[in-house]
């Protein structure tokens, strides 16, 4: 028995106008497929590489490696407090820019200009070149001609993103109407921030996949809870409140779970303890008015958590008790990723709610473990191509959406080059 | 010797090596843990950190003394080994295999 009503057509899925049939996973196996993503999506739509919190003051930068678009960028805050992104690239002979020890690995700081490692070329924080050495032996060198590759950087509610594509649409239009209802949202006060990393065997879709539906989650994490709450659980199954797309973005729309619990003796003695578990704090800290148009669509009173996909690869899950969270895949190759999530806090003035947090992210660190782990069974079984055609469910349609709207991407990038070279 | 901890808790000095100021430490050291040993030092901080609510939040973190952030850290480490210990009976969540998943940021204390 449904326990929150669909719209009219009797599914989602056929309410977003998706197809139903079984779906294929080719799109995730495929090296190809992978190839074409990279260009059709990764080089053309917004991508979220932090958050302004990361560069405090003029000088502070960071990089970030993006194996999906080729390439490496710096992103750096000017003495004009204006962010901007770079290729992470020496105009002179092609060495990457900045970088510690290990050129391979991602680096933060502040600086007052970027030095070469090779030749000591100088650029200035807005991607001027201010030095060559022994100027004189270059053959009419123009500094002006050789500053920094620029990326372009838009900034969301203290959100960063780039894009590779200078013909595209600004950042907020291509965010739509889900970060408008989010506009005033104060993500600004909650600074205090957990970060995590893994290295995942699998297609960054299929981890998407993982977080858009939590019909997974009474079965897969069921040895999370206490007995009586696992076998509740399990009865109950998964219904989100509703779910919705914009575009080629989607959002899931739950309820609330255990934050605060009904019954307190089907949560662990920590969480009774500590009033704090997986769903966050039990009591929200004060933080000023929330945009209630953005979250809990349906105005439902059990509501607990929104999760956005902007599309293709950022997650962002807004908690009732005022916390929120970010996900990431970054594609390294067509069956492997780097997922990173951050759990955004208002930052603890105590002990006794420092140790709040930590009882949320110890618990959430477990839960994807367990999601990780699955993940590259998933993907090595597909990719033996035994069973190609997969039925997905109702619950399941946010990501028929994200592979719909992926393989859609991939099919216009095809159809314009096609057009181009005719 | 200097005390590591505030006086009231100087009965949980035995369980110092489980003072460690990073995710990654706490972690580690669970993994490496017997189930017996991790028991042990729930049954002894569990109630000691119930006893403390109260206090820990009169502890302020901007001018944090070193012997509460060592009291902190060691109720940290506590709160990362309840799970094996309230629920799954080993010190790795069931089902996890070989996945890893690595803090590379954390709230400084
Ligand atoms: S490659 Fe950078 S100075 Fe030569
Ligand atoms: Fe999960």
């Amino acid at each position: 028995m449904a326990h929150f009503p669909k719209p009219a057509e009797g599914s989602w899925t056929e309410h977003f106008k998706i197809d139903t049939s079984p779906t294929s996973y080719e799109d995730s196996i495929s090296p190809e497929h992978y190839e074409a993503e990279r260009e059709a999506i990764f080089k053309k739509t917004w991508l979220n590489i932090g958050r302004v919190e990361q560069l405090p003051k003029g000088g502070s930068y960071f990089t970030k490696e993006l194996s999906a678009a080729k390439t490496s960028v710096i992103v750096v805050r000017g003495k004009d407090n204006e962010i901007r992104s770079f290729h992470n690239i020496c105009r002179h002979r092609g060495n990457k820019l900045v970088w510690n020890d290990f050129p391979r690995e991602e680096v933060s700081g502040s600086c007052r200009q970027f030095t070469c490692k090779y030749h000591g070329w100088r650029y200035d924080l807005d991607g001027e070149l201010t030095f060559v050495q022994q100027e004189g032996e270059f053959f009419d060198l123009d500094k002006q001609n050789f500053g920094l590759a620029p990326i372009r950087t838009e900034v969301w509610e203290g959100f960063v993103f780039i894009n590779f594509d200078n013909d595209a649409a600004p950042l907020k239009e291509y965010l739509g109407a889900y970060a408008k209802g989010l506009d005033t949202y104060p993500f600004g006060k909650m600074t205090e921030v957990y970060k995590y990393r893994a290295e995942i065997g699998a297609n960054w879709k299929l981890f998407i996949d993982a977080f858009m539906e939590f019909y997974h989650a009474p079965i897969l994490h069921q040895k999370q809870a206490v007995d009586d709450e696992s076998r509740k659980l399990r009865e109950v199954g998964y219904e989100a409140l509703s779910y919705g797309v914009d575009g080629p973005h989607a959002l899931v729309s739950s309820w609330g779970g255990m934050a605060p619990p009904k019954d307190e003796s089907m949560v662990k003695p920590i969480e009774r303890l500590l009033r704090s578990g997986l769903f966050g704090l039990w009591d929200a800290p004060d933080v000023g008015p929330i945009p209630e148009a953005g979250l809990n669509p349906t105005r439902h009173k059990a509501w607990g958590e929104d999760s956005f996909l902007f599309f293709p690869n950022f997650m962002l899950l807004v908690w009732k008790p005022n916390w929120y969270l970010t996900y990431h895949y970054w594609p390294t190759s067509y069956n492997t990723h780097t997922f990173e999530c951050s759990l955004y806090f208002v930052p603890p003035t105590n002990a006794y709610e420092r140790l709040q947090h930590e009882l949320a992210a110890v618990t959430f660190k477990e839960y994807a473990l367990q999601d990780a782990n699955t993940l590259e069974a998933t993907q090595t079984m597909l990719e033996s191509r035994a069973v190609t055609e997969f039925p997905l469910n109702d619950q399941e349609v946010a990501l028929r959406h994200l592979h719909t709207t992926a393989r859609a991407y991939v099919a216009d990038h095809k159809a314009e080059k096609d057009q181009a070279s005719a | 010797m200097s005390n590591l901890l505030p006086a009231e808790y100087a009965d949980l000095e035995k369980f110092a090596d489980w003072i460690l100021p990073t995710e990654k430490e706490r972690y580690a050291k669970r993994l490496a843990s017997s189930m017996d040993e991790l028991q042990a030092f729930y049954d002894e901080a569990f109630p000691r950190l119930e006893a403390a609510v109260p206090y820990l939040k009169t502890v302020s973190l901007e001018d944090i003394s070193e012997e509460d952030r060592n009291l902190t850290y060691l109720f940290c480490s506590l709160v990362n080994v309840t799970f094996p210990v309230e629920v799954w009976r080993q010190a790795r969540v069931p089902d996890s295999g070989a996945s890893m998943v690595d803090c590379i940021v954390e709230p400084a204390i």
